[in-house]
C-alpha cells in the first residue's frame, strides 16, 4: 500500500517535471514556428485569399469566391494540362523506375572498376537541370543537332524531337529518363545493400534459382525503398518546370503545356494572379493526393 | 635663326579662329549645366539583354565619371525581363529608378497604371535638362510610339525595331533568282531557292508560338485592313485579310522552311541564317550585328537587306516594334535617374547603336551623320533600308494591355497551322476565345 503510494507520488513528480520541462523549453520552438508561419502558413492563407479575385496586375481587383475554381474546370485548356502532367509524370516515373532498379542491380554485383562505373553513371544527376535542358536543345535541333546526325549514321531517318506536338512528350520524358534515373538507381542501391544475406544463403540451400531469389526475396524485402523511390520520382516528376520551360516553353503550340507551364503563363505572362492562384490551388490538391496515396501504400508495404 | 609662320599653320589658326564663338558657346552650355548635381547618389538601372544594353553597360564608367552618380545596372534576358518589371512594378516598391520598357508589349499596361513619371515636365526642367539634349532630335513617329493615350510620356523612346528582310546573297546569285518585291515573289524564290541535298531552305521563320505572331503581322500589314484591332478596339483577327496573312504564314511555314519551324524563335532562326542553312528571313534589324560578325556568323559579309515585300492590299509597312526608357513613380531618385536617361540616349550613344548595328536610334541626327555611317563595318545597303523601313514602319502588334495572352492564343492557333490545321478555323477560334479577355480589359481600361 505505502509502496502504490509512494509510486504514484513519484509518477506525479515525473509528470510536473515533464510540465516544467515543456514550459521552459516552448520558447525553442517560436523560431521555427515563425519561420514556418512566413514561409509556409502565411503564403497558403494568401493563396487562397488571392484565388478570390478576378485581379491581373496593374489592374482593378474584384472578388469572385468561387469563381476562377467555376472557370478552371470549365476550362478545356486546363484540363488538357492536366491530362498532359499525369502522362508525362506516368513515363517519368515508371521508365526511371525500371532503369533505376536494373542499374541498381547490375551495381549491386561485383566487377572490375565498379567504383569508377558508379561515378560516370550518376554524372546527369549532378548537372544543373536548366544546363542540361540547353544542351539538349541543341542537340534536338533538326538540322544542326548532333542526334539526327547519329541517327543518319546508323541509317535511320531523321525525327522532329521536340518539334513535333506527337513526338515533344516522349522526348520530354527522355531527358528527364537520362537525368533521374542515377536518383532511383542510388536509393534502390542503398536498399539492396542493407538487406540481410541469411535469406539467401537459405534460398541457395532451399534450391532456389536466381530468378526466385529476385522474386520471393530480393523484392518483397526491397519494396520499401522502392516506395520511397516512387514517391520522390512522383512528386518530382509532377512539379517538372525548368526542363519543359526551356526546351519547349510548352509548345509546339500547347503539345508540351503542363500545368506547371500553364500556372506559369497565368501568373506571370498574363498576369493574371487570381486565376493562377486557383491553379496553384487545385494542383497542390492534387499533389497531396497523389502523396498520401503513395505514402498509404509504402505503409502497407511496411506491414506487409 | 627664326621661322615665320607657316601658311598651314595660319589657316589652322584661322580655323581655330572660326569656330570659337561655336566652341565657346557649347562650353557655356555645358558650364552652364550642373552635371554633378547629384554626384554621390546612386542608383539602380534595369535593361533588356541586348546589343543595346550591353553598350550602355560597357559604358556605365563614362556616366558615372560625368555624373558623380554610381550606378548599377542589371541586364536581364527580354522575356524575364519584361516579367520582372511588371512584378516589380506591381509590388509598388521597385528595386529600380531606371526601367528598359518593350513599347509593343508593356506601354498600355504600364500607361494604365501608372507606374511610370510622365517625364514632361523633367524634359522642359532647365535645371534638369542639358541644353544639348535637344528633345526635337527625336524623331516624330518615335515619340508618338512612346506617348500613352491620355498624352503622357511616361518613357523616352530609345530605339526601334523594323522588320526587314535578309538574304543570303551567294545563295540567291547561284540560282540567279531576283530579290522578291512581294510575298509572292517571295514565296515563289524560296521554291527555288531550297536545295534539300545540303539541308538548305529557301526560308526560315518563327514558328514558336507568341513568337510567330510577328511574323504573322508582317503578312497582315501588306493588306488593306492592315491592323488588328478597329478603331472601336473591337478585334478583327478573323477577317478575310487576316485569313490571307494566315495562309501565307502557312505557306512559308509548312513548304519552304526547315524542318521543325513549329518550335523555332528568332534564335533558332538566326542560327540556321547564320550557318547559311536558309536563303532568307524575315524579323528584325537587330540581327543584324550577329549576322556580320565574322567570329559568329558563316555568312558574315554576303547578307543582303531590302524592304519586307508587298502583300496584296494598297498598303506597304514593316512591322514597328520600340523600346523606351521610363521612371517609376515609386522611385525617389528621379533626378538622378533622368541624368541616366540624359546620358543613355545622348547623341554620341544614339549614333553607336546606329553604327555598331545594335539598332535603330530613336534619334534622327545620327542617320545624317554621313562620316561616321561611311566608316561603320555595315555595308551601305543596311542603312538605306533601314531609312526606307523608317518611311513605312507600322506598329507590328495591337497596342492593348492583354498583349502577351493576345500572341499566345493567336500564336497557338498559327502553330497549329504548320502541322495542317485549317487557317480559317483555327483563327476563327482564337479569335473567339480572346475576344472577351480583350472586351473585359478594355471595359477596366
Amino acid at each position: 500500500m505505502a509502496s502504490d503510494i509512494a509510486l504514484s507520488q513519484a509518477a506525479a513528480a515525473e509528470t510536473k517535471r515533464r510540465r516544467n520541462y515543456a514550459r521552459h523549453y516552448a520558447w525553442f520552438v517560436v523560431p521555427a514556428a515563425v519561420v514556418v508561419m512566413a514561409v509556409i502558413i502565411f503564403p497558403w492563407v494568401f493563396t487562397l485569399y488571392v484565388s478570390a479575385f478576378n485581379w491581373h496586375l496593374g489592374g482593378e481587383r474584384e472578388w469572385v469566391g468561387f469563381g476562377n475554381y467555376v472557370q478552371l474546370f470549365t476550362d478545356s485548356r486546363f484540363g488538357w494540362a492536366v491530362a498532359r502532367t499525369l502522362f508525362y509524370t506516368g513515363l517519368a516515373v515508371v521508365l526511371p523506375m525500371i532503369f533505376g532498379l536494373a542499374a541498381a542491380l547490375a551495381f549491386h554485383r561485383k566487377f572490375p572498376l565498379r567504383g569508377l562505373a558508379r561515378t560516370v553513371f550518376i554524372l546527369p544527376m549532378m548537372a544543373t537541370p536548366v544546363a542540361v535542358a540547353l544542351v539538349w536543345t541543341m542537340m534536338f535541333h533538326p538540322q544542326l543537332g548532333v542526334l539526327n546526325w547519329l541517327l543518319s549514321q546508323v541509317g535511320l531517318p531523321p525525327s522532329l524531337w521536340v518539334y513535333s506536338a506527337e513526338t515533344v512528350i516522349p522526348t520530354l520524358v527522355l531527358v528527364e529518363v537520362w537525368h533521374w534515373t542515377p536518383l532511383v538507381m542510388l536509393l534502390i542501391l542503398g536498399g539492396l545493400a542493407s538487406l540481410p544475406t541469411d535469406p539467401y544463403e537459405a534460398a541457395k540451400i532451399d534450391g532456389a534459382n536466381a530468378w526466385q531469389a529476385f522474386r520471393h526475396i530480393t523484392m518483397p524485402l526491397l519494396a520499401p525503398f522502392v516506395v520511397v523511390a516512387l514517391i520522390i520520382r512522383t512528386i518530382d516528376a509532377l512539379k517538372a518546370f525548368d526542363t519543359i520551360y526551356v526546351i519547349t516553353q510548352g509548345g509546339p503550340g500547347q503539345a508540351s503545356e503542363t500545368i506547371n507551364i500553364f500556372l506559369y503563363l497565368q501568373a506571370f505572362a498574363f498576369y493574371n494572379v487570381g486565376y493562377a492562384s486557383a491553379v496553384v490551388v487545385v494542383f497542390f490538391a492534387i499533389i497531396m493526393l497523389l502523396a498520401a496515396l503513395l505514402l498509404w501504400t509504402r505503409q502497407r508495404v511496411k506491414a506487409t | 635663326m627664326t621661322r615665320g609662320i607657316s601658311r598651314r599653320q595660319a589657316l589652322a589658326a584661322g580655323s581655330a579662329l572660326l569656330a570659337a564663338p561655336a566652341i565657346v558657346e557649347q562650353a557655356n552650355a555645358q558650364s552652364a549645366f550642373d552635371w554633378k548635381r547629384f554626384r554621390g547618389e546612386r542608383i539602380e538601372v534595369t535593361v533588356q539583354l541586348s546589343p543595346r544594353g550591353q553598350l550602355l553597360q560597357r559604358g556605365n564608367q563614362e556616366f558615372e565619371e560625368l555624373t558623380g552618380i554610381r550606378c548599377g545596372i542589371e541586364v536581364v534576358p527580354e522575356q524575364q525581363h519584361r516579367q520582372k518589371i511588371i512584378v516589380e512594378y506591381a509590388s509598388g516598391r521597385p528595386s529600380f529608378d531606371v526601367a528598359e520598357l518593350s513599347l509593343h508589349v508593356n506601354k498600355r499596361q504600364v500607361g494604365k497604371a501608372r507606374w511610370n513619371t510622365d517625364i514632361r515636365p523633367l524634359i522642359q526642367d532647365a535645371n534638369l535638362t542639358s541644353p544639348d539634349f535637344d528633345f526635337a532630335d527625336f524623331g516624330a513617329g518615335m515619340v508618338q510610339y512612346a506617348t500613352q493615350s491620355d498624352g503622357r510620356m511616361d518613357s523616352l523612346p530609345a530605339f526601334a525595331d523594323y522588320f526587314v528582310l535578309y538574304y543570303n546573297k551567294d545563295l540567291l546569285a547561284a540560282r540567279n533568282v531576283p530579290v522578291p518585291t512581294t510575298w509572292d515573289e517571295m514565296y515563289e524564290a524560296a521554291k527555288r531557292l531550297a536545295d534539300p541535298g545540303r539541308q538548305i531552305t529557301g526560308h526560315v521563320g518563327r514558328g514558336l508560338k507568341n513568337a510567330n505572331m510577328v511574323l504573322w503581322s508582317s503578312y497582315l500589314l501588306g493588306t488593306n485592313q492592315r491592323d488588328m484591332i478597329d478603331g472601336n478596339r473591337q478585334l478583327i483577327t478573323d477577317t478575310p485579310d487576316a485569313i490571307w496573312a494566315g495562309e501565307m504564314y502557312k505557306k512559308f511555314l509548312r513548304d519552304v522552311s526547315p524542318p521543325g519551324s513549329i518550335g523555332f524563335n528568332w534564335n533558332e532562326c538566326q542560327t540556321t541564317f547564320m550557318q547559311g542553312r536558309a536563303a532568307m528571313w524575315v524579323d528584325g534589324i537587330g540581327f543584324a550585328a550577329p549576322l556580320e560578325d565574322r567570329a559568329r556568323s558563316r555568312v558574315a559579309g554576303k547578307v543582303g537587306y531590302a524592304l519586307v515585300p508587298k502583300g496584296p492590299g494598297a498598303n506597304h509597312h514593316c512591322a514597328l516594334f520600340g523600346a523606351g526608357y521610363g521612371i517609376p513613380e515609386a522611385s525617389r531618385k528621379k533626378g538622378p535617374a533622368w541624368y541616366w536617361i540624359q546620358w543613355a540616349l545622348n547623341k554620341q550613344n544614339q549614333l553607336r547603336f546606329l553604327t555598331t548595328g545594335a539598332g535603330v536610334p530613336a534619334r534622327s541626327s545620327p542617320f545624317s551623320n554621313e562620316e561616321a555611317i561611311a566608316s561603320s563595318t555595315f555595308p551601305r545597303e543596311f542603312f538605306q533600308t533601314l531609312s526606307a523601313s523608317a518611311r513605312i514602319a507600322r506598329a507590328g502588334l495591337p497596342e492593348i494591355v492583354p498583349v502577351t495572352q493576345f500572341r499566345d492564343v493567336l500564336g497557338t492557333a498559327l502553330t497549329n497551322t504548320i502541322s495542317g490545321a485549317d487557317v480559317a478555323t483555327e483563327l476563327r477560334r482564337a479569335t473567339a476565345e480572346f475576344r472577351p479577355v480583350l472586351e473585359q480589359s478594355e471595359r477596366e481600361s
